[in-house]
């Protein structure tokens, strides 16, 4: 290894490192100008509150979630999302896995996947409420509409890309394809899986929001869709701030367990 | 001597879409029981296809293919996992076959520490120099205890400096572990430098053209050691004459 780091190294870092700080300050000035033009032109009355609420009314809305069951709202849709994402993930991989098992099965379902997937799954909105009936179930299927086909179609494009000399080595050795699957598909896919999962957690979340415009009981969707129909914007603009906070929230967990998989998978 | 492989009058016509392609013709020849055996031929000539039949990934199309013992197969390419430690790409085999137990996985460590790679166990394949990860991937399908070895260009991705000393590297393996062992190769010379005998196909079909026994003084000289021999210049001349190339 070699220590001695030269000055042009240091200059290298140094500016780099600027550059990081100063596209950090930015960022946050962005967010402070907008939130502040935005309380500053509701207070001189510039725009109307009523309509258009105002920092100081979301953050009074948020420190009172005591009373207005705000947390509960939240935490519904985080189960939702959750279970919708958990099931899709588990439930695409296993179907892709299928097709990658039998070619047969993949040339006969590929044309209904690409219908499945060109098809806009809101639509099948009023039909799961009939199915499944109203209620949180009906948030889960719609978010698993959404998300399904999608990992389904990324993960079997991924296993049937994986690289054939692999296979043939493990062949080799007498590998079933199940072993196959387990030993080298599998885990030579890791990347598609996580570029799938990101994905997905987006994908679920817009599943969810819209199940609970649909069947409007409880969760963040039926705040917004509530808000609007009693013109509370405050309330309206909350949900909308907490669910973009909520979003990037999940995007991170992945993003962070992607970061713990791939260390423990690659050492070092 | 035991016969470990028997070809009799082997075929293989592979079916594609855009036709026939008639790989092997009429195969025919024996292997024994501790000799290296060389294939070489023109490239596209069925090498790779002969070595196939013989693991069995390909069924002939006409003639039978006969084997005593299990066969073990290395390819080209390492094709050593990224996601594993050498140690777990070693055991690899031995968790496909079922055969993971203490004494397997025992031998499967001496070997890693008789060929020099125990202090690497724990580091990834690209962690690695070339010569050391076909050496891994050697000891991965020597960890199954094969009967008989089947190498495919397994120095081709090699630089020829690192080559000669990873094929010497593999003779002594070989030699040491007492296998059979059928070495294709593309390189003439390496090709008598490290077996017993030689057998040259002809191009597509691939034919027997020749198949030759190799002797060197002393007989179990090492690979590097034979190409000083000056039988060696003698079998190069006679197999570069019998190829008939034409550049
Ligand atoms: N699965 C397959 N389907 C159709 N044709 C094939 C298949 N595998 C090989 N072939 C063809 O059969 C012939 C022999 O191929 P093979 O790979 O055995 O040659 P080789 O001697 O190993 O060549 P190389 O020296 O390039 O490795 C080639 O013409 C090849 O194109
Ligand atoms: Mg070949």
């Amino acid at each position: 290894m070699c220590n001695v780091i030269s000055p042009e190294r240091v200059a290298y870092l140094d500016g780099k490192r600027k550059r990081q700080r100063l596209i950090r300050l930015c960022q946050f000035s962005v967010l402070l100008f907008t939130v502040g033009l935005w309380e500053g032109l509701a207070r001189i009355g510039i725009i109307d509150a009523f309509l258009m609420s105002q920092p100081s009314r979301v953050w009074r809305t948020i420190a009172n979630l005591q009373n207005n069951n705000l947390l509960s709202h939240i935490g519904v849709t985080l189960f939702e999302t959750v279970v919708g994402f958990a099931i899709g993930v588990v439930l695409g991989i296993f179907i892709a896995f299928l097709l990658w098992y039998s070619d047969f099965l993949a040339k006969v379902s590929e044309p209904f996947l690409v219908v499945l997937n060109a098809l806009p799954k809101i639509a099948l909105g009023p039909i799961i409420i009939i199915w499944v009936g109203a209620g949180m179930q009906a948030v889960i299927v719609m978010a698993l509409a959404i998300s399904l086909v999608v990992t389904v179609m990324e993960m079997f494009n991924g296993f049937k890309n994986t690289d054939t000399e692999l296979i043939k080595m493990a062949r080799t050795f007498g590998a079933t394809r199940l072993q196959t699957f387990i030993k080298i598909a599998f885990p030579s896919n890791l990347h598609t899986l996580f570029s799938c999962l990101k994905i997905n957690i987006g994908l679920t979340l817009v599943g969810v929001i819209a199940g609970e415009f649909l069947v409007s009981r409880a969760g963040l969707g039926y705040l917004i869709v509530y808000g609007g129909q009693v013109f509370q914007m405050d309330l309206v603009m909350t949900s909308v701030i907490i669910l973009a906070a909520l979003a990037a929230m999940l995007y991170r967990m992945v993003v962070f367990l992607e970061r713990i998989v791939m260390r423990a998978v690659k050492g070092s | 001597m035991r016969e470990m492989l028997r070809f009799s009058d082997v075929s293989l016509t592979y079916q594609a879409e855009n036709g026939e392609v008639e790989a092997l013709r009429d195969i025919d020849f024996s292997v024994y029981e501790g000799e290296l055996v060389s294939v070489i031929g023109p490239s596209g000539c069925g090498k790779t296809t002969l070595l196939s039949l013989i693991a069995g990934l390909e069924p002939p199309t006409d003639g039978t293919v006969t084997i005593n013992g299990t066969p073990g197969y290395m390819l080209q390419k390492d094709n050593l996992l990224d996601w594993r430690t050498i140690r777990g790409n070693v055991l690899l085999g031995l968790e496909i076959c079922g055969k993971k137990n203490t004494a397997n996985t025992d031998y499967a460590d001496r070997l890693l520490g008789t060929y020099g790679l125990w202090e690497f166990r724990d580091k990834h394949p690209s962690q690695l120099s070339g010569g050391m990860r076909q050496r891994a991937a050697l000891i991965r399908t020597l960890a199954v205890k094969p009967e008989l070895l089947l190498l495919d260009e397994a120095f081709s991705a090699l630089d020829y400096q690192a080559r000669l000393v990873v094929a010497d590297d593999v003779f002594n393996i070989l030699k040491r572990e007492k296998k059979t062992a059928v070495i294709v190769t593309h390189d003439i010379a390496e090709g008598i430098s490290m077996a017993d005998r030689l057998i040259v196909l002809t191009k597509r079909p691939g034919k027997v053209q020749t198949n030759i026994l190799l002797e060197f003084d002393p007989p179990d000289a090492t690979p590097l050691k034979r190409r000083e021999d000056p039988a060696f210049r003698g079998y190069f001349k006679t197999i570069w004459e019998g190829l008939d190339i034409h550049v």
